[in-house]
């Protein structure tokens, strides 16, 4: 028998279709872009500072697996105060390298072989590998735009089997725009609760909603017993480059994903735990001067799109608005691909977030408006042309 | 001052050629609550003017910035005014600060040349009765000035396309 070097579990997944366009897009390096997934900002000074500083008093060693008591208590502090969540630092607060670790870590923790993982799409584009990676049977569930691409308690129920475990909330979401309100998260709640699921609720981009404060699912009644909450630093604070996430949730969870993330990683880098110390306990007003900033250029896109006929639904967080491109006949790629090569923008297909990203594109604003214009001017010129 | 002239400022304090259609589009409102809020603050002198930020050393054209720290007697019944007047009125100045500290005014002088700077300080400044003392710094370098980084242009250093 022939032996196989490679695992086949890995080699049996599909690059993200992200890297695909990436691999395209570096061909041009003329290309202006509106294809990130990540702020135009710097990182604020004075957290930068702090990580600095840590650095000059020689603060270069591990810290606990679970990482620094003071930033799990910040993070403690900072749950209670926005979504009025309790947590207890020292049992329930995991800090990881990125929301990305938090993703893999819940999966490979609470997954036995053939368990599914409910993954609604469009969504981020890792938890499908890491739900296979878990030896889970992933399970999509096609978000509508009529719905403005969020969950509602009847596609849950509908996707539902006797091996249904886990449902990934993907809210404020990437790549559509889409939120979830109480309202929207109650109904669902009580699907969940009813068939005893579990969720990995993504909250990355907690802080950038533009119609009121985002709400976790964790904060609804019965709920918290059942969800791991994930977020980080990247988004709300300019940090994706200091790789710094964490993971809440019931102790006897948390207890064995931070069994995996101490053999794996050890610890999160310590110079980025101290940056975010600072940036929780003093970083609120850099967040909402972001927020401001991008709902600035959000409302701008938005009535831009709109005014070119480009169709699209209110994107109420994260930084991305989500145009439908139906009426040109052509593939989300195929779209993508002829406006990179025939006017220089680069725009991520819908498709690279999930079959049911086909007849979008998601447009990142995370630029600046000089940049936004003259990418969306030259978004016009090609919609034009087609329409001619 | 109400939000929406609080976020109007916000954003033309960073771009003031920001034009009251876009202003309507960034800010979520309609052009005529924009033109009113405008208006308004313009009359209240809470928008004093539309400046441009220039880089002066990049253009060629000599141009010379002094700070000047200026000790006064303040004037009975005046206190500081009737001399902070007497200096804001020559149009070579072109800023006037009553400042806490060491000295009393600090004042922003441009001038051609430095010896068109230097004889405005010991002919017109330091013959004023009320002026005690001056000290003159010339600015040799500007770094930042109104927010804004002078030297270097800001490069977006992303990656063109991730998740």
């Amino acid at each position: 028998m022939e032996k196989k070097i490679l695992s086949e579990k890995i080699v049996g997944i599909k690059p993200s279709g992200i890297r695909k366009f990436f691999d395209v897009v570096s061909e041009m390096p003329e290309a202006i872009s509106l294809g990130v997934g990540e702020p135009d900002f710097d990182t604020p000074w004075h957290i930068r500072d702090e990580g600095i500083w840590s650095l000059e008093q020689g603060r270069t060693f591990y810290t606990s697996n679970s990482g620094l008591k003071e930033l799990r208590q910040e993070i403690a502090n900072y749950l209670h105060r926005k979504q009025g969540i309790d947590y207890d630092p020292i049992r329930e607060i995991l800090i990881t390298v990125g929301g990305s670790e938090a993703i893999d870590l819940m999966f490979r923790a609470m997954v036995n072989e053939g368990d599914e993982v409910l993954i609604p799409q469009p969504s981020y584009v890792s938890y499908e590998p890491c739900a296979i990676l878990a030896d889970a049977k992933p399970v999509i569930i096609d978000l509508k735009e009529e719905n403005e691409f969020r969950l509602t308690a009847q596609e849950l129920e509908d996707a539902i089997t006797e091996r249904s475990k886990i449902l990934v909330l993907p809210f404020p979401n990437n790549p559509t725009g889409s939120i979830m309100d109480r309202k929207d998260l109650e109904a669902v709640a009580e699907v969940i609760i009813k068939h005893d699921l579990y969720v990995l609720s993504d909250e990355i981009y907690a802080e950038l909603t533009y119609s009121g404060e985002h709400v976790s699912i964790a904060s609804l009644p019965g709920m918290q017993e059942r969800t791991i909450l994930v977020n980080g630093f990247s988004k709300a604070y300019a940090m994706t480059g200091w790789r710094l996430g964490y993971a809440c949730g019931p102790a006897w969870i948390m207890d064995q994903m931070t069994k995996i993330h101490q053999f794996a990683i050890m610890c999160a880098p310590t110079t980025s735990q101290y940056a975010a110390v600072e940036a929780l306990r003093n970083g609120d007003e850099d967040v909402a001067a972001m927020r401001e900033s991008y709902n600035e250029r959000r409302r701008f896109v938005v009535h831009t799109l709109r005014e070119m006929g480009l169709p699209c639904f209110e994107p109420l967080g994260a930084f991305y608005v989500f145009p439908c491109i139906r009426e040109f006949g052509m593939t989300s790629d195929e779209f993508a691909t002829r406006l990179l090569q025939e006017e220089k923008v680069a725009i991520v297909p819908g498709t690279a977030f999930g079959d049911s990203g086909e007849g979008f594109l998601r447009i990142s604003y995370a630029y600046s408006l000089e940049n936004l214009k003259e990418a969306l001017g030259r978004l016009r010129c090609f919609v034009e042309k087609l329409r001619a | 001052m109400t939000a929406l002239e609080e976020r109007i400022l916000n954003v033309i304090e960073r771009n003031s050629r920001v034009g009251i259609q876009e202003l309507a589009i960034l800010l979520g409102t309609e052009e005529i609550e924009v033109a009113n809020a405008l208006k308004k603050m313009e009359e209240d002198g809470v928008i004093c003017g539309y400046h441009t930020m220039i880089d002066w050393d990049k253009t060629g054209i000599e141009k010379v910035t002094a700070i000047i720290e200026v000790r006064v007697t303040p004037q009975r019944g005046q206190g500081f005014e009737s001399v902070a007047e007497r200096i804001y009125r020559y149009p070579e100045v072109d800023t006037v600060y009553l400042v806490s500290g060491g000295y009393d005014l600090m004042i922003i002088l441009e001038g051609k040349t430095l010896k068109e700077v230097a004889g405005f300080v010991s002919s017109k400044l330091s013959t004023l009765d009320t002026v005690i003392s001056t000290a003159t710094h010339f600015i040799l370098k500007k770094y930042k000035d109104h927010g804004t980084i002078m030297e270097k242009k800001v490069e977006d250093r992303r990656e063109k396309v991730t998740a």
